[in-house]
Protein backbone atom coordinates (compact mmCIF):
# COMPACT_ATOMS: atom_id res chain seq x y z
CA UNK A 1 0.00 0.00 0.00
CA UNK A 2 2.27 2.15 1.63
CA UNK A 3 4.95 1.42 -1.84
CA UNK A 4 2.04 1.45 -4.18
CA UNK A 5 1.53 5.10 -2.56
CA UNK A 6 5.27 5.55 -3.00
CA UNK A 7 5.44 4.88 -6.63
CA UNK A 8 2.30 6.87 -7.68
CA UNK A 9 3.70 10.48 -6.00
CA UNK A 10 7.14 9.92 -7.20
CA UNK A 11 5.59 9.57 -10.74
CA UNK A 12 3.73 12.68 -10.51
CA UNK A 13 6.46 14.66 -9.29
CA UNK A 14 8.33 13.37 -12.29
CA UNK A 15 6.27 13.50 -14.83
CA UNK A 16 5.92 17.05 -15.25
CA UNK A 17 8.79 18.95 -16.86
CA UNK A 18 8.58 22.62 -18.34
CA UNK A 19 10.02 23.21 -22.38
CA UNK A 20 11.53 26.47 -21.66
CA UNK A 21 11.09 28.94 -24.52
CA UNK A 22 14.53 27.99 -26.34
CA UNK A 23 13.84 24.26 -26.45
CA UNK A 24 10.86 24.78 -28.52
CA UNK A 25 12.22 23.48 -32.16
CA UNK A 26 10.08 20.46 -32.15
CA UNK A 27 6.70 22.17 -31.04
CA UNK A 28 7.44 24.84 -33.87
CA UNK A 29 7.86 22.32 -36.65
CA UNK A 30 4.88 22.48 -39.20
CA UNK A 31 3.80 19.44 -38.30
CA UNK A 32 2.83 20.44 -35.16
CA UNK A 33 0.49 22.96 -37.14
CA UNK A 34 -3.57 22.35 -36.31
CA UNK A 35 -4.40 23.42 -39.77
CA UNK A 36 -1.26 22.12 -41.52
CA UNK A 37 -3.55 20.32 -44.13
CA UNK A 38 -6.46 22.20 -44.96
CA UNK A 39 -7.95 18.94 -46.60
CA UNK A 40 -8.38 16.78 -43.95
CA UNK A 41 -9.56 20.09 -41.89
CA UNK A 42 -12.79 20.50 -43.76
CA UNK A 43 -13.10 16.71 -43.64
CA UNK A 44 -12.47 16.72 -40.01
CA UNK A 45 -15.19 19.92 -39.98
CA UNK A 46 -17.48 18.05 -42.45
CA UNK A 47 -17.56 15.06 -39.74
CA UNK A 48 -18.49 17.02 -36.71
CA UNK A 49 -20.88 18.70 -38.30
CA UNK A 50 -22.56 15.81 -39.52
CA UNK A 51 -22.09 14.53 -36.13
CA UNK A 52 -22.97 17.00 -33.69
CA UNK A 53 -25.54 19.04 -35.71
CA UNK A 54 -23.52 22.66 -35.51
CA UNK A 55 -20.81 23.59 -37.44
CA UNK A 56 -18.29 25.00 -36.46
CA UNK A 57 -17.38 24.96 -32.61
CA UNK A 58 -14.23 23.20 -32.90
CA UNK A 59 -12.08 26.43 -31.91
CA UNK A 60 -11.77 28.77 -29.20
CA UNK A 61 -12.83 32.34 -29.47
CA UNK A 62 -10.07 34.80 -27.89
CA UNK A 63 -6.76 34.20 -27.11
CA UNK A 64 -7.44 33.24 -23.74
CA UNK A 65 -8.22 36.38 -22.08
CA UNK A 66 -11.42 35.52 -20.60
CA UNK A 67 -12.40 38.75 -22.87
CA UNK A 68 -14.36 37.29 -25.55
CA UNK B 1 -4.61 -5.72 21.47
CA UNK B 2 -5.83 -1.96 21.93
CA UNK B 3 -3.27 1.42 20.68
CA UNK B 4 -4.14 4.33 22.40
CA UNK B 5 -5.25 6.86 19.73
CA UNK B 6 -1.57 8.26 19.55
CA UNK B 7 -0.15 4.52 17.91
CA UNK B 8 -0.29 4.05 14.88
CA UNK B 9 -0.53 0.85 12.81
CA UNK B 10 2.70 -0.56 11.46
CA UNK B 11 1.59 0.11 7.70
CA UNK B 12 0.74 3.46 8.62
CA UNK B 13 4.07 4.09 10.22
CA UNK B 14 5.70 2.87 7.27
CA UNK B 15 3.34 4.64 4.88
CA UNK B 16 3.97 7.84 7.05
CA UNK B 17 7.92 7.45 7.05
CA UNK B 18 8.36 6.87 3.33
CA UNK B 19 6.45 9.80 2.83
CA UNK B 20 8.54 11.93 4.91
CA UNK B 21 11.83 10.46 3.17
CA UNK B 22 10.26 11.61 -0.28
CA UNK B 23 9.67 14.95 0.78
CA UNK B 24 12.83 15.43 2.49
CA UNK B 25 14.97 14.26 -0.78
CA UNK B 26 12.63 16.43 -2.82
CA UNK B 27 13.59 19.45 -0.47
CA UNK B 28 16.84 18.62 -0.69
CA UNK B 29 17.52 18.49 -4.37
CA UNK B 30 18.79 22.05 -5.53
CA UNK B 31 15.89 24.53 -7.09
CA UNK B 32 17.48 25.54 -10.35
CA UNK B 33 14.54 27.88 -11.36
CA UNK B 34 15.51 31.39 -11.30
CA UNK B 35 13.69 34.83 -13.02
CA UNK B 36 16.42 35.49 -15.19
CA UNK B 37 18.41 38.29 -15.67
CA UNK B 38 16.62 42.04 -14.06
CA UNK B 39 17.59 45.43 -15.38
CA UNK B 40 20.28 46.48 -13.91
CA UNK B 41 22.07 43.38 -13.40
CA UNK B 42 25.56 42.69 -14.88
CA UNK B 43 26.24 41.28 -18.49
CA UNK B 44 27.21 37.50 -17.52
CA UNK B 45 30.49 36.68 -17.56
CA UNK B 46 30.43 34.81 -20.78
CA UNK B 47 33.78 33.57 -21.17
CA UNK B 48 32.98 31.03 -18.20
CA UNK B 49 29.89 30.20 -20.11
CA UNK B 50 31.44 27.65 -22.78
CA UNK B 51 29.96 28.87 -25.50
CA UNK B 52 30.99 27.62 -29.03
CA UNK B 53 32.34 30.46 -30.92
CA UNK B 54 34.34 33.31 -30.52
CA UNK B 55 33.53 36.43 -28.22
CA UNK B 56 34.55 39.57 -29.42
CA UNK B 57 36.01 41.89 -26.92
CA UNK B 58 33.49 43.84 -25.12
CA UNK B 59 35.11 46.26 -22.72
CA UNK B 60 33.35 49.70 -22.52
CA UNK B 61 30.67 48.43 -25.19
CA UNK B 62 27.21 48.33 -25.37
CA UNK B 63 26.31 44.88 -25.96
CA UNK B 64 23.19 43.09 -27.58
CA UNK B 65 22.62 39.79 -27.00
CA UNK B 66 20.36 38.49 -28.91
CA UNK B 67 19.04 34.61 -28.64
CA UNK B 68 17.78 33.32 -31.82
CA UNK B 69 17.28 29.84 -33.11
CA UNK B 70 17.04 28.47 -36.89
CA UNK B 71 13.58 27.55 -36.35
CA UNK B 72 12.58 30.34 -35.35
CA UNK B 73 10.92 32.55 -38.12
CA UNK B 74 11.19 35.92 -36.76
CA UNK B 75 14.43 35.21 -35.92
CA UNK B 76 14.95 34.67 -39.83
CA UNK B 77 12.83 38.05 -40.44
CA UNK B 78 15.60 39.78 -37.93
CA UNK B 79 18.75 38.81 -39.14
CA UNK B 80 18.94 41.26 -42.01
CA UNK B 81 18.41 44.30 -39.48
CA UNK B 82 21.06 42.88 -36.66
CA UNK B 83 23.46 42.90 -39.40
CA UNK B 84 22.78 46.55 -40.46
CA UNK B 85 23.26 47.38 -36.90
CA UNK B 86 25.98 46.02 -36.82
CA UNK B 87 27.33 47.64 -39.75
CA UNK B 88 26.10 51.08 -39.12
CA UNK B 89 26.83 50.97 -35.05
CA UNK B 90 30.23 48.53 -35.04
CA UNK B 91 32.71 50.93 -35.59
CA UNK B 92 30.91 53.08 -32.71
CA UNK B 93 31.26 51.13 -29.37
CA UNK B 94 28.38 48.89 -30.41
CA UNK B 95 28.57 44.66 -29.93
CA UNK B 96 26.08 42.69 -31.21
CA UNK B 97 25.93 38.66 -30.54
CA UNK B 98 24.03 36.20 -31.72
CA UNK B 99 23.30 33.91 -29.29
CA UNK B 100 21.67 30.31 -31.50
CA UNK B 101 20.05 27.89 -28.96
CA UNK B 102 19.85 25.55 -31.55
CA UNK B 103 20.38 22.33 -30.08
CA UNK B 104 22.35 20.26 -32.93
CA UNK B 105 25.12 22.38 -34.15
CA UNK B 106 24.23 21.36 -38.33
CA UNK B 107 20.95 23.57 -37.72
CA UNK B 108 22.75 26.69 -36.70
CA UNK B 109 25.54 26.04 -39.64
CA UNK B 110 23.41 25.34 -42.38
CA UNK B 111 21.17 28.74 -41.21
CA UNK B 112 24.21 30.59 -41.13
CA UNK B 113 25.14 29.55 -44.63
CA UNK B 114 21.78 30.73 -45.92
CA UNK B 115 21.85 33.85 -43.68
CA UNK B 116 25.05 34.74 -43.41
CA UNK B 117 26.15 37.94 -40.84
CA UNK B 118 29.33 39.18 -40.15
CA UNK B 119 28.37 39.72 -36.54
CA UNK B 120 29.75 37.16 -33.64
CA UNK B 121 27.34 34.33 -33.27
CA UNK B 122 28.38 31.79 -30.51
CA UNK B 123 26.16 28.83 -30.13
CA UNK B 124 24.99 27.98 -25.60
CA UNK B 125 24.83 24.21 -26.37
CA UNK B 126 24.71 23.93 -22.75
CA UNK B 127 21.87 26.16 -22.09
CA UNK B 128 24.01 27.73 -18.97
CA UNK B 129 23.75 31.38 -20.38
CA UNK B 130 19.84 31.26 -21.67
CA UNK B 131 19.22 29.36 -17.68
CA UNK B 132 20.96 32.40 -16.42
CA UNK B 133 19.36 34.74 -18.52
CA UNK B 134 15.92 33.15 -18.93
CA UNK B 135 14.52 35.14 -22.50
CA UNK B 136 10.97 34.76 -22.33
CA UNK B 137 10.79 33.41 -26.29
CA UNK B 138 12.53 33.56 -29.56
CA UNK B 139 13.78 35.83 -30.07
CA UNK B 140 14.83 38.29 -27.07
CA UNK B 141 17.57 41.11 -27.35
CA UNK B 142 19.28 42.46 -24.25
CA UNK B 143 20.84 45.73 -24.19
CA UNK B 144 23.86 46.43 -21.96
CA UNK B 145 25.24 49.89 -20.86
CA UNK B 146 28.77 50.76 -21.52
CA UNK B 147 28.68 49.67 -17.55
CA UNK B 148 28.02 46.29 -18.26
CA UNK B 149 24.46 46.48 -16.57
CA UNK B 150 21.07 45.64 -18.42
CA UNK B 151 19.35 48.44 -19.48
CA UNK B 152 16.90 47.10 -21.90
CA UNK B 153 15.18 44.06 -23.08
CA UNK B 154 13.05 43.10 -25.74
CA UNK B 155 11.39 40.18 -26.63
CA UNK B 156 9.63 39.02 -29.84
CA UNK B 157 10.65 40.40 -33.42
CA UNK B 158 7.62 43.03 -34.95
CA UNK B 159 9.36 43.92 -38.24
CA UNK B 160 9.95 48.20 -38.69
CA UNK B 161 8.42 48.72 -35.17
CA UNK B 162 11.80 46.77 -33.79
CA UNK B 163 14.59 47.85 -35.67
CA UNK B 164 13.08 51.38 -34.54
CA UNK B 165 13.00 50.52 -30.89
CA UNK B 166 16.93 49.00 -31.24
CA UNK B 167 18.26 52.16 -33.17
CA UNK B 168 16.86 53.89 -30.30
CA UNK B 169 18.13 52.14 -27.58
CA UNK B 170 21.89 51.88 -28.83
CA UNK B 171 22.01 55.42 -30.13
CA UNK B 172 21.40 56.58 -26.46
CA UNK B 173 23.21 54.19 -25.08
CA UNK B 174 26.03 55.04 -27.51
CA UNK B 175 25.06 58.62 -26.32
CA UNK B 176 25.84 57.99 -23.07
CA UNK B 177 29.49 56.36 -23.81
CA UNK B 178 30.51 59.00 -25.74
CA UNK B 179 29.40 61.46 -22.55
Amino acid sequence: MALTAFLVIMGLGTGCTTVEPWQRRTLSDASMRGDRDPAGLLLAEHMWFSREAAAGGRGVGGGGCGCN
Amino acid sequence: MNMSPLELSLPRRRFLRTSATWLALSAATPWTWSAGLQLGDGLPDLKSLQLEGTLPDLSGKVVHLDFWASWCVPCRQSFPVLEALHKSYGSKGYVLIGVSMDERRPDMDRFLKKNPVSFATVRDAQEKLASKVRPPGMPTSYFFGADGRLDSVHPKYEGETTRKKYVEIIERLLKSVQA
